[in-house]
């Protein structure tokens, strides 16, 4: 299975949840925004959402200083 | 017309200044990047303008921010407006010192063509993209850009056709890794430039 993250192409198994991918990125969840085909993909909506072939995920990452 | 408005007219055009001049704008923060991101704003013909903060001016704002020693203590939504009525006094400007909340984040910014995302905290952050994307017509938000060095790291991504990231998405500020004024100015200048190359682009109307 196929998916598009930040516009690069990633191999991926099957039933894997947008969860259990950024858990594998290593990324601290509390600081990403994540967009899933063009829409934000709310925080509460990681855990039950299986990636699909094709799906286009975009991961953001928040730091602190302004 | 202001002295200011005319020179633009003269470098970019009168429809493309119209079409600025038209564009509503909120900064959401006017610390390092939301006070020299409005200035660039300013310079550049946008003459409508939300600024949002309810922090006042200190003495260790002064290495990276857009005001002066004697405006310590005052609202920085106050001084900001100020510093941009001396370079264009022909402004539009709504300062309002508030904190930005889950439950005021869309009455404070829903209704602009353009939102800046220049806070401090990561939650703040993240509170004002999840709440705008999508409904605002352009959202530049800023991540990563405390430090010094390797300015060029500082990219502008557009994640989508209507949101741009600007910065490295890992330089926090941190001990040992201050915020100072040339990175964090090239991080405004960045987020000044994505709104006007969205404006520009003919997307703003």
């Amino acid at each position: 299975m196929q998916v598009t993250v930040n516009g690069k192409t990633e191999e991926m198994p099957e039933d894997t949840t947008v969860s259990r991918y950024l858990e594998r990125r290593g990324a601290s969840p509390e600081s990403l925004v994540v967009e899933l085909n063009g829409a934000v993909l709310a925080r509460t909506g990681w855990p039950g959402r299986i990636l699909r072939d094709g799906d286009r995920l975009e991961i953001v990452r928040f730091v602190q200083g302004g | 017309m202001s002295g200011l408005t005319d020179a633009l007219a003269g470098y970019l055009g009168e429809d493309a200044l119209a079409r600025i001049r038209a564009v509503r704008v909120g900064l959401a923060g006017a610390g390092g990047l939301g006070s020299n991101c409005a200035q660039y704003l300013v310079r550049c013909g946008f003459c409508r303008l939300r600024l949002v903060d309810f922090d006042v001016v200190e003495a260790a704002n002064l290495n990276r921010q857009f005001y002066f020693a004697a405006q310590t203590g005052q609202k920085k939504v106050a001084a900001l407006t100020e510093n941009l009525l001396r370079i264009e006094p022909e402004l539009s400007v709504e300062a309002l010192a508030e904190r930005i909340t889950p439950e005021n984040v869309l009455e404070l910014f829903g209704d602009l063509d353009v939102v800046v995302e220049a806070l401090d905290q990561t939650r703040a952050k993240i509170l004002v993209v999840e709440s705008l994307l999508g409904r605002v017509g352009c959202l530049v938000a800023a991540s990563g850009l405390a430090g010094w060095g390797d300015p060029d790291a500082l990219t502008v991504r557009r994640v989508r056709p209507d949101f741009y990231l600007v910065g490295d998405e890992t330089s926090a500020v941190q001990p040992g890794r201050p915020p100072l004024a040339p990175r964090v100015n090239v991080a405004a200048a960045k987020e000044a430039d994505a709104v006007l190359s969205w404006v520009l682009a003919g997307k703003g109307t």
